[in-house]
This record gives C-alpha cells, structure tokens and sequence, in this order.
C-alpha cells in the first residue's frame, strides 16, 4: 500500500525524501559496480519485473490476499544495490505514472517500500548464507529475508507514524495491527521469494546475485592428465566519482530550505496526538518521550528555538545519521572488494 | 495497489497544458502538492480553492471528467483506510446517527481524504497531459540523475512486454485448471515469478546486446529541445503560484474557517 499525500506531515515527508535522495545517490554508484554499463537496460527490465511481480496476488489466509512487495527479492537476485535502483524506480513510475503513492510522499515510500525491505532483507540473507553454505541455505535464507523484510518496513512506517502521522490512533494500536497483518504477509512473501529464488536457482544459478560464491571454479582437465582450477575472476568497474554530488547537494540544500521554510506554516494546534494525549489527561503526568527535554523536542515548542530553525536541525541530524550509514556501508564495501 | 494499473495514462491532445514543457509542469505539481500538504487541516477555503484550481486544470487541458475519476480509484484502499480511522481512533468522541466516532479521527480522516485527493488528481492531470518519455526527460532536466532516468525509461518501454509475459503465463495457468485459493497454491505462482524473472533479465541481456550493436556507450541521446522559456515557466507556475497566495493569505488574514 503506497502512502498518499496528507498521510505524514511536512517534516517527516520532507527528512525522508532527503534520506531515500542520500541512499539512491549511494546505490547509483553500487549499482555501477554491480552492473557497469549493462545498468541502464538490466535494471530497467528488472524494474519491470518487480512492478508485474508485485501484481501477482497471493492468497494469505481463508479470503484475504496480499501482494509482493518485492525488496528482498529483487535484492537477493539482483544484489541490493541495483536493487534499492530498481524499487525506487517502480515507486517513482508508479507516483508519476499511476498516481499510486503521493508526490510529496515519494520519499517516504522510496525509504519504506525500497531502502527498509531491502537492507533488511539482504542483511538477514547475508548473515545466513555467511554462515551456511549450499542450495538449500540459499532458499531458507530468502525466506527468512523476506519475512523479516515485510514487518521491518511496516515498523518502520509505524515509528514514522509515531513522529509525524496525522491520524490520532494510539501508536500500541498500529505498532499492533501493522506487525500482525504485515508478519502474516510476509510469511506470504517469504514463501513466494524462496520459491522464486529456488526456481531460478535450479534454471539459471549465475543469475542470483546472493548465490555467486555457490559456482564450483572451472576445472580444465588436458588429454596429458593435469589439472588447471581457473579461479573466479570477478571484474570491479570502479565507480565514476562526482556524478551523484550535484543532485545529491540539490537536494540537501531545497531540504533543508523547504523545512526552515515550510514548517513556519505548520499549524500552530496540538497534533492528534498530543491533542489525543491533552484529552484524556495524559499529558501532565506523561515524563515525554526520551528527547523530552530537548530543545527540539515538539519541533521547538520546548526551548524556545523558532519553528524553522529546529526543522533545519532537524534535517541535518537525520542526515548525518543517514549519511554514517551510507559511510560505513561504503567502507564495508570496499574493504569486501 | 493491484488495481488500477491498466488504464490508458497519456491522453494526446494540443491544448495549453499539453504544450507546456515537461520539467514546469512536473516541479508546478510537486509544488503544488506541497502546497497542499503543508495547508492546516482546518481551512476549508483553502482546500475548496485547491480543488476549483485544478478544475481549472481539467477544463484547460480537455480531460473528461470520467477519466479523472475512472483513475482515481487507485485511491480507494486509503479511502477505506480513512474511513475507518473514526472508529479507532482515540479521544473525544461524538455520536451522530448512533454511530460512536471519535473526534480527532474524523479531522485526521478529513485531512487525509482531502489531502491524497487533491494530490492524486494533480498527479492524474499531470500524467494525462505528459507524454511518459517526455515526464522522465522533463525530470532529468530537474537534475534527477540521468541513470535513474535511463532505468525508468527502458521499464516504461519493457512494461508491457513483461506484462504480456505474466498474462501469457496466468493463461496458460488457468487453461489449465489452476485456481490460487490457499497458501498450498503459491509454490505455483512463485515458479511462474522465478520464470518470469529469468525471461525478463534473459530480454535485457538480448536489449544491451542490440543496442550495443548500435553504439550505445552507456548514455542516450536526447534528440528534443526541451529549454523552457520564462513565459512557459510563469504560465506553469500560476498553479503552485495561486495555491501558495491562497495559503499565505489565510495564514496572514486568518479567513480560512472553522479552527484557523
């Protein structure tokens, strides 16, 4: 289910647009590596792919059914740089294409639906198949990567809720529903990649990305008996530096204009939920969440920091997180290389 | 979102709309949906003139009433989802017809229904007016990086292909006998997936191959003059414009209704 316009506010949407920007530039550069020039066109056709992929309804339970989301799949096939390329591309087609998905919500779809079920399902892919080997490892660990993959972006949308939702549901009450649908779905899902990533496995195993150390090296035998074991020659395109710097400084520089800017018009009344809290009589004696003391807590109603001045802060802070992820995937990276 | 995706999304026309160059009607919408969302939920006015302005759109750009409305059923799960927050909602509640409702879930439904709305129209008429190819030219000259670009532009191209591949398959599936009814069913359509998956990147390999036949280094050529000129600029920028003077006006004169 795609987010719309009007679901999260002004700040949420904004810091996590500025976080889907940072991780597409990172899988731009990834994907380079993963792919060279063959990118264009082998993630375009993937892309296609996960979009009528994520057609395919499933049944779940007696008369419901749910529909692939597609992260983990795409990123065990394909490896997650690509893949985090290719989901943000189907979310982008289907926002300007299809209306499915706000505009002002790209991003938060981009992080949830793209970059949350695609690190989360290649994270939990590679710590199984680190640790055991073979075909059937493979399959299980798809099927725990998708599993995990589906909830973990449903808590995600749940504690973006919990930030800036607009709607005064208790955050038990969608922590509860959203887990509990979502782990149930993705049971759903976790069946459909294995079955998927088994199914290609046994036609074409080079084309599974998460699979590639499973190929046995080439053993050239000659007529005079000896024995030449060609090792895996994996070729690394080194990544073109500065392409990405311009968007991805564009993009830093509108965020944090847009959230100095726009948060002034943000309204001035209690959100749902405070107004939720101040009704039933929970406000005074709640102690606040753990930033309650903070300056920025309440985006500034606290300290005395002008509204605009804390949605800057606030954006620098998500990005410096968000780009310390990045870093340090960047460096685990090339130190695997 | 399984719905919904099958419609005829561009509608060949030569009104004003149409001829704007892409990149301005793309950053008018995004600016005008960010108008919208940024708007307190409050002001009534302000959402009513939102939605007179993009009537506005339609009429200018000849799109029928029917089309915005057949493709605004893409919308329908959030309409439920909204319409079910009133009743699980937290807070206040008010019983009008015997139905027990709360409160901040009704303004929080309102908010939502309005605001997705208004953004899901604007994304209508932009798609309606906006040859596919030229929208994702118009975003690489809004600095959205060309790779990206490249990929959403051999999907678009590849979609109905791979599309027609899945028909094919659930035909021959159906043809068959098969019926997906419980969870015992899915191994079939997983198996129908990994084929699939197998047939599209077997097409791209074959696409690469042909297109680096024909001297493809890696970036396409863009053939059209996309420049756009001030006017057009200004002319697109009367939407987002007349949503920002409405928005700045009810926040400075305060005449925007019931709460503001």
């Amino acid at each position: 289910m795609h987010v719309p316009d009007g679901f999260f506010n002004v700040a949420v949407s904004v810091s996590a647009g500025a976080v889907a920007a940072a991780g597409t530039a990172v899988c731009l550069r990834g994907a380079r590596r993963e792919l060279d020039d063959r990118t264009a066109p082998m993630a375009g056709l993937v892309a296609a792919f996960i979009f009528a992929v994520q057609m395919l309804n499933f049944p779940v339970a007696a008369g419901t059914s749910g529909h692939l989301l597609g992260g983990a799949l795409a990123a065990i096939l394909v490896g997650p740089y690509t893949a985090v390329l290719c989901m943000a591309v189907v979310l982008l087609v289907q926002g300007f294409f299809f209306a499915d998905g706000g505009l002002t919500a790209l991003g938060v779809n981009i992080t949830l639906m793209g970059i949350v079920t695609v690190l989360t399902g290649w994270g939990v892919f590679r710590l199984i198949t680190q640790s055991a080997h073979g075909r059937a490892a493979v399959t299980a660990a798809s099927f725990a990567a998708a599993l995990v993959s589906v909830p973990a972006s449903a808590l995600v949308f749940t504690l973006l809720f919990w930030v800036g939702g607009t709607a005064p549901i208790e955050i038990g009450t969608v922590a509860a529903a959203m887990g509990g649908v979502h782990v149930l779905i993705g049971i759903g899902e976790g069946l459909i990649t294995a079955v998927t990533v088994a199914t290609v496995l046994a036609a074409r195993p080079d084309l599974v990305y998460g699979a590639r150390g499973l190929a046995a090296p080439l053993v050239l035998r000659g007529a005079d008996g000896d024995v030449t074991v060609t090792p895996d020659t994996v070729e690394r395109v080194p990544a073109p530096a500065g392409k990405a710097r311009p968007f991805l400084l564009a993009g830093v520089g509108l965020t944090l204009v847009l959230a100095g800017v726009v948060s002034f018009f943000a309204s001035g009344d209690p959100d749902g939920l405070e107004r939720v809290a101040e009704d039933e009589g929970f406000l005074a004696q709640a102690t606040g969440h753990a930033f309650g003391s903070w300056s920025l807590a309440d985006y500034g109603d606290v300290g005395g920091i002008p509204v605009g001045v804390a949605g800057v802060v606030g954006v620098g802070i998500t990005l410096v997180a968000g780009g310390a992820v990045a870093y340090g995937a960047r460096r685990r990276d090339r130190e695997g290389a | 979102m399984g719905a919904g995706h099958h419609h005829q999304l561009y509608r060949a026309g030569d009104t004003l709309v149409h001829r704007l160059p892409p990149q301005c009607k793309l950053a008018a919408v995004a600016a005008f949906a960010m108008a919208v969302v940024a708007t307190p939920r409050e002001w009534f006015a302000a959402f009513g003139t939102y939605a007179l302005l993009l009537a506005g759109v339609v009429l200018l750009a000849r799109i029928p009433p029917g089309f915005v409305l057949r493709r605004m059923a893409i919308e329908i799960p959030f309409v439920v989802f909204a319409l079910a927050i009133p009743f699980v909602g937290t807070g206040e509640r008010v019983s009008p017809l015997g139905l027990s409702l709360s409160l901040p879930g009704l303004w929080a439904a309102w908010n939502i229904l309005a605001k997705a709305t208004l953004g899901v129209v604007a994304s209508i008429v932009l798609a309606a007016t906006t040859e596919p190819r030229l929208m994702l030219l118009g975003a690489q000259r809004l600095r959205l990086p060309p790779m990206l670009v490249q990929i959403a532009m051999f999907m678009l191209r590849y979609l109905d292909v791979i599309m027609d591949e899945m028909r094919r398959m659930r035909v021959a599936r159906e043809s068959r006998g098969f019926t997906a009814r419980d969870v015992r069913h899915i191994p079939v359509i997983a198996r129908s997936a990994g084929a699939l998956f197998i047939r599209s990147y077997e097409r791209g390999e074959r696409v690469h191959l042909a297109m680096l036949s024909r001297g493809y280094t890696g970036s396409m050529p863009v053939i059209q003059d996309l420049t756009a000129s001030a006017r057009q600029w200004l002319l697109a920028g009367t939407l987002p414009g007349a949503a920002l003077a409405v928005l700045l006006g009810t926040a400075l004169f305060g005449t925007g209704g019931v709460g503001a």
